[in-house]
């Protein structure tokens, strides 16, 4: 059980949600959460647990074998990134801008551009009780975060039971990392503000998981501040709300410390209970 | 000795474009003909990706061993300017073209 918790920007109070959420549920059982924002992922910031595993991961780019190759350029004509350029008498592959596609190499009339792995970030997997976080980042000046966000979901899914509930923590925006972190989730939690700049940035959201055909439920974060036009929109594309968190002080100063907020506040501990509680039924197959 | 700056137009009075993998237009100046050329390079914008890196190629194609520009270009692109052996000044972004040489030829301008 797959659920994907995203928003149309950053700083809605995704991450929040997540921590807060994945650490309630694993209060009664066994729960997952992997921060899949592999660019800047702070869910870290929150979860304080014992480190259990460390993997570097890697992708495969061309590397260049100057003895065999004719200067053809055929390489620089089918890369559709420009990962690789011919320049005078040299091809230079620039492996931040790399797809990992294979076209350059399988295309070449020598075969000088063999594949080969390169190291492109790393996986962590801490455990505190029942929680097990896994988080992903990307080394500096690696540009592709498409491909760590798959290898990172891949080593969930093999790690942990198809049955235990798993919440990923999906990089902002509505481009290709969101779509690939919430591509394999069975239910999305869009997560927005009640102002117009919120709304704007929903209704994008809204269209990227249609686009996927995914079953998803809004929650409001800062409920109280801005106007009503989220839960307008909402009511008239009969999107259903799951959860309101209300605006309160207290939320920034514990987020400004680094802790969950649930334990001390308790409109939030209500908010994840109610969260919670639909996740569990949308898992029996209620929803 | 040609050298190249990053523009918003294509004369010497147009302003400076402090990017450079995504400036609109390159101005060329040829010291020894002291002659004005220019490159549109806004279809770089269909480019999502690696525009650095390809304006760098286009300029190695000019064959100018001086770049002048604003922010700077981003690794990837150094790389393919370092390997044409262009020599890159920035800090110019504010100035018009005309001005960015003048501070050139001062040795006003910060090699990059
Ligand atoms: S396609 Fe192969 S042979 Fe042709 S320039 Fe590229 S590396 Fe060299
Ligand atoms: S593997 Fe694909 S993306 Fe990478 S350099 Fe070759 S053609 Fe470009």
């Amino acid at each position: 059980m797959k659920i994907a918790i995203a928003s149309g920007k950053g700083g809605t109070g995704k991450t929040t949600l997540s921590t807060n959420l994945a650490s309630y549920i694993a209060e009664s059982r066994d729960c997952v959460l992997a921060d899949l924002d592999v660019e800047e992922p702070n869910s870290g910031l929150f979860i304080k647990g014992e480190l259990i595993h460390v993997e570097d991961k890697f992708k495969m780019i061309p590397e260049w074998n100057r003895e065999t190759c004719e200067l053809c350029g055929n390489c620089q004509k089918v890369c559709n990134f420009n990962a690789v350029l011919k320049m005078g008498k040299m091809i230079m592959v620039f492996p931040e801008l790399c797809h990992g596609c294979y076209a350059c190499s399988e295309l070449c009339p020598t075969g000088s551009l063999p594949m080969k792995f390169k190291k492109m970030g790393e996986l962590k997997s801490y455990r505190t009780g029942n929680l097990h976080f896994i988080e992903s980042r990307l080394i500096i000046g690696e540009e592709q975060a498409v491909p760590l966000i798959k290898q990172t979901i891949d080593y969930v899914n093999e790690n942990f039971d198809m049955e235990m509930i798993k919440i990923y923590d999906s990089p902002p925006g509505t481009s290709c990392p969101v779509i690939e972190a919430t591509k394999d989730a069975d239910l999305v939690i869009l997560v927005t503000e009640p102002t117009p700049f919120g709304l704007h940035d929903l209704k994008l959201a809204v269209e990227t998981v249609k686009q996927l055909g995914k079953p998803f439920v809004v929650v409001i974060n800062r409920h109280g501040i801005g106007n009503d036009g989220v839960e307008r929109y909402c009511k008239e594309d009969d999107i259903e709300i799951i959860a309101r968190v209300p605006n309160d002080r207290l939320i920034a100063e514990t987020y400004a410390r680094g802790d969950l907020l649930y334990p001390v506040i308790p409109s939030v501990k209500e908010a994840v209970k109610v969260i919670s509680g639909y996740i569990e039924s949308f898992k029996r197959g209620e929803k | 000795m040609k050298i190249v700056f990053t523009a918003k137009g294509t004369g010497l009075d147009s302003a400076m474009d402090p990017r450079f993998g995504r400036t609109e237009f390159f101005v060329i100046y040829d010291e020894e003909s002291e002659s004005i050329d220019s490159y549109d390079n806004r279809a770089i914008e269909n480019e999502a990706h690696g525009a650095g890196p390809k304006t760098a190629q286009k300029l190695a194609e000019y064959g100018v061993q001086v770049l002048i520009t604003g922010n700077g270009p981003g690794n990837n692109a150094a790389r393919v300017l370092q390997a044409a052996g262009t020599k890159v000044y920035v800090g110019a972004g504010d100035m018009t073209v005309r001005e960015a040489l003048e501070a050139y030829k001062k040795g006003e301008l910060k090699e990059f």
